[in-house]
């Protein structure tokens, strides 16, 4: 393993940016962590924290020089490898019909985030299972996400409503990266431990000024994963949990979760693994062209399980099982994986403090305690 | 893979984006119920199986979902029975001989009414659900002699009208279906036979949930198997390719995974209400 300084890490920015992609990074903006280009080092936050909580989000100012002091950004990836608006297609009308051309997604730039967690690298790796791995594929995401590249960072201070341990992450980068770093700050100075995830990555690092790591570099690395993994504000119950959102379906719990729920959407904006979404058709004045956009959706809104005739899901409550149930449960049968990354953002974001960790919590409480009994509440309902 | 082939490759349509078919033929059938025939403006005719959709677009207006009412031999036009319940229903409903709608599909899964030969097929229809059954109806006209008994069940909402009902006519007279209107008491009725083999029996059934739901636990009660009862389901679709998430239904999405469920796949999504 190799280490740089911060000189180092400059090098990085301007390498990725030689060899042509548009770099993202952590930046402070109206008192948030949030993704945009950077250009260097000088972009990046200096010792910024957060404070999570549910429905609290501060930043605060940690009194040291980390630069990615902070647990999570605002919102992952999704916001640039699967935005929130964008245009699929426009048709124009013809002599004997309608023509219709498709956009092209592909970003004139490559893209490279760097400060990516785990919990956001692990959404990634859902989205690319939902999105790019099925009979139908989304072509503007694969569009956006072929050529990635990924600098991960080890998340160093897990914030109030993390729980990624719980949902089989961890602080430090598992997958899916081309680079990962752990950023050290101590005696020995500021620098950064650097993990080689691919070929890309070694080509870019080779570029870059670094060192022999030396044991005291991967001790401290390690003693720092292993503080920030026992430092999860939040823990998930996990064993079995598919089986008791199924058998959850009529629990008069949905009630108090609905009292709660203001059907605000903020969760389903906030998480990175959420991938519903709704078409727009705008046409010109003159009924000659039109565009089609897609917009994310959300299953909380009211119109979301429209048919001619009515709402499927009228009530509150029955918005906020499809959410849960689908994240906990229904993504294994589809997908084979969990929909929760355990980043916590929908407990911090929720205006109404919903926590997800102790409404499925709640559920599991209130269901019988064996599993023989689970089976049959699940089948003979 | 050839250069030509990889060059249509990347300038082929992808699944969202529709096709424009002309209207060649349009039929009232109820006072709020159309049946459009259509033909694609470029290119070869779409295949389709019985019980698929398509996603149709009325230019400027928007899209829905429809399944498809025409049979699906070679050469057939692409025909759907379009009920006028909406902004884009009506616009389709309302298009003329020689308009230009757009086309996407199709999708899902299809009836496989063939899985009925040597037995017997009942067909469960309510209002508007009768459409989505005719290409299978047609495939047992055509294969007649394969299957014992053939019945059609159809109840509609008072004032919702009949569709079809020439052809009805046609299947019970010259076909040899039995034809009931209603479908509880024609169901009563059914079962009670003497000749009902609950084993031998395929049902497919198209209508409102309730109505479905009520029939599919009727003939289990009477001994039929969950698998050999066949329910097409009707959610919010939007893509039509298991992207979009609208029409899921706990981890079904219904239009890659259905629409025809049997019901013993459905029997747990049923249950619970606003599922």
């Amino acid at each position: 393993m190799r280490t740089m300084g911060l000189a180092g890490l400059d090098e990085l920015v301007e390498a990725l940016g030689r060899a042509g992609y548009e770099v993202f990074g952590p930046r402070v903006r109206d008192g948030a962590m949030v993704l945009a280009p950077i250009s260097g080092v000088a972009d990046l936050p200096r010792g910024v924290g957060d404070t999570q909580d549910a429905a609290h989000y501060r930043l605060r100012d940690r009194g040291d020089e980390r630069l990615f002091g902070y647990a999570t950004a605002v919102q992952g990836l999704k916001q640039v490898l699967f935005p929130s608006h964008e245009l699929l297609w426009r048709a124009r009308k013809t002599p004997i019909g309608f023509d219709v051309e498709e956009a092209d997604a592909t970003p004139p730039k490559p893209r490279a985030f760097l400060g990516a967690r785990d919990c956001d690298l692990r959404a990634l790796a859902v989205h690319d299972t939902v999105l790019a791995s099925r009979e139908y594929a989304d072509k503007p995401y694969q569009q956006r996400r072929d050529g990635v590249f990924v600098v991960a960072v080890t998340c160093a201070d897990p914030g109030g409503t993390c729980f990624c341990v719980s949902q089989g992450g961890s602080p430090k980068p598992q997958a899916g990266f081309d680079l990962s770093l752990t950023e050290l700050l101590d005696d020995d100075g500021h620098r950064f431990l650097v993990e080689v995830g691919s070929e890309r990555g070694a080509q870019i690092l080779a570029e870059v000024s670094t060192a022999e790591a030396v044991a005291a570099d991967t001790d401290a690395a390690d003693a720092l994963v292993a503080t920030a993994t026992a430092s999860m504000g939040r823990t998930l119950d996990t064993e079995g949990l598919h089986d008791v959102m199924f058998a959850s379906a009529d629990s008069p719990h949905w009630d108090t979760v609905a009292s709660r729920c203001l059907a605000c959407t903020n969760c389903t904006l906030v998480c990175p693994t959420c991938f519903c979404t709704s078409v727009e058709d705008t046409t010109d004045l003159a009924m000659t062209t039109t565009e089609r956009h897609r917009v994310w959706d959300s299953c909380f809104g009211a119109r979301f399980s429209y048919i001619h005739g009515g709402v499927v899901r009228e009530s509150g409550s029955s918005r906020y099982r499809q959410w849960i149930t689908h994240k906990l449960a229904g993504y294994q049968d589809q997908f084979g994986l969990s929909g929760c990354v355990g980043c916590g953002r929908c407990i911090t974001w929720c205006p109404a403090a919903i926590d997800i960790t102790a409404e499925a919590a709640a559920l599991r409480a209130s269901l019988p305690a064996t599993e023989e009994d689970l089976q049959t509440v699940g089948e003979t309902r | 893979m050839t250069a030509t082939d990889v060059a249509r490759e990347a300038t082929a349509p992808g699944p969202m984006a529709p096709r424009p078919y002309r209207v060649v033929a349009r039929r009232q059938d109820t006072h709020d119920t159309a049946t459009l025939d259509l033909i694609p403006l470029y290119g070869e005719q779409t295949r389709w199986r019985s019980g698929q959709f398509m996603m149709l677009y009325a230019f400027g207006v928007g899209e829905i979902a429809v399944s498809i009412s025409g049979g699906a031999l070679p050469g057939e036009p692409l025909r759907h029975t379009i009920r006028d319940v909406g902004a884009v229903s009506h616009a389709l409903v309302t298009s003329r001989v020689g308009d230009v709608i757009g086309v996407r599909g199709p999708f899902g899964t299809s009836w496989d009414a063939m899985d009925a030969v040597g037995g017997d097929l009942m067909f469960i229809a309510g209002g508007i659900g009768l459409a989505p059954l005719r290409p299978s109806i047609l495939e047992a006209v055509r294969r007649r002699g394969e299957f014992r008994h053939v019945i059609l069940l159809y109840g509609s909402r008072p004032g919702e009208g009949f569709l079809f009902t020439d052809e009805i006519e046609d299947w019970e007279r010259n076909h040899g279906f039995t034809v009931r209107q209603g479908v509880r008491a024609g169901l009563a009725e059914m079962t009670s036979r003497e000749e009902f083999d609950p084993l031998r029996t395929l049902t497919l059934a198209c209508g409102p949930d309730i109505m479905m739901e009520v029939a599919a636990k009727t003939l289990v009660g009477k001994g039929v198997p969950g698998e050999k009862v066949r329910l097409s389901m009707e959610r919010s679709m939007h893509c039509g390719i298991g992207l979009c998430g609208h029409c899921q239904l706990r981890e079904a999405f219904l239009c890659v995974d259905g629409p025809v469920f049997s019901y013993d796949q459905l029997v747990p999504l049923l249950a619970t209400e606003e599922l």
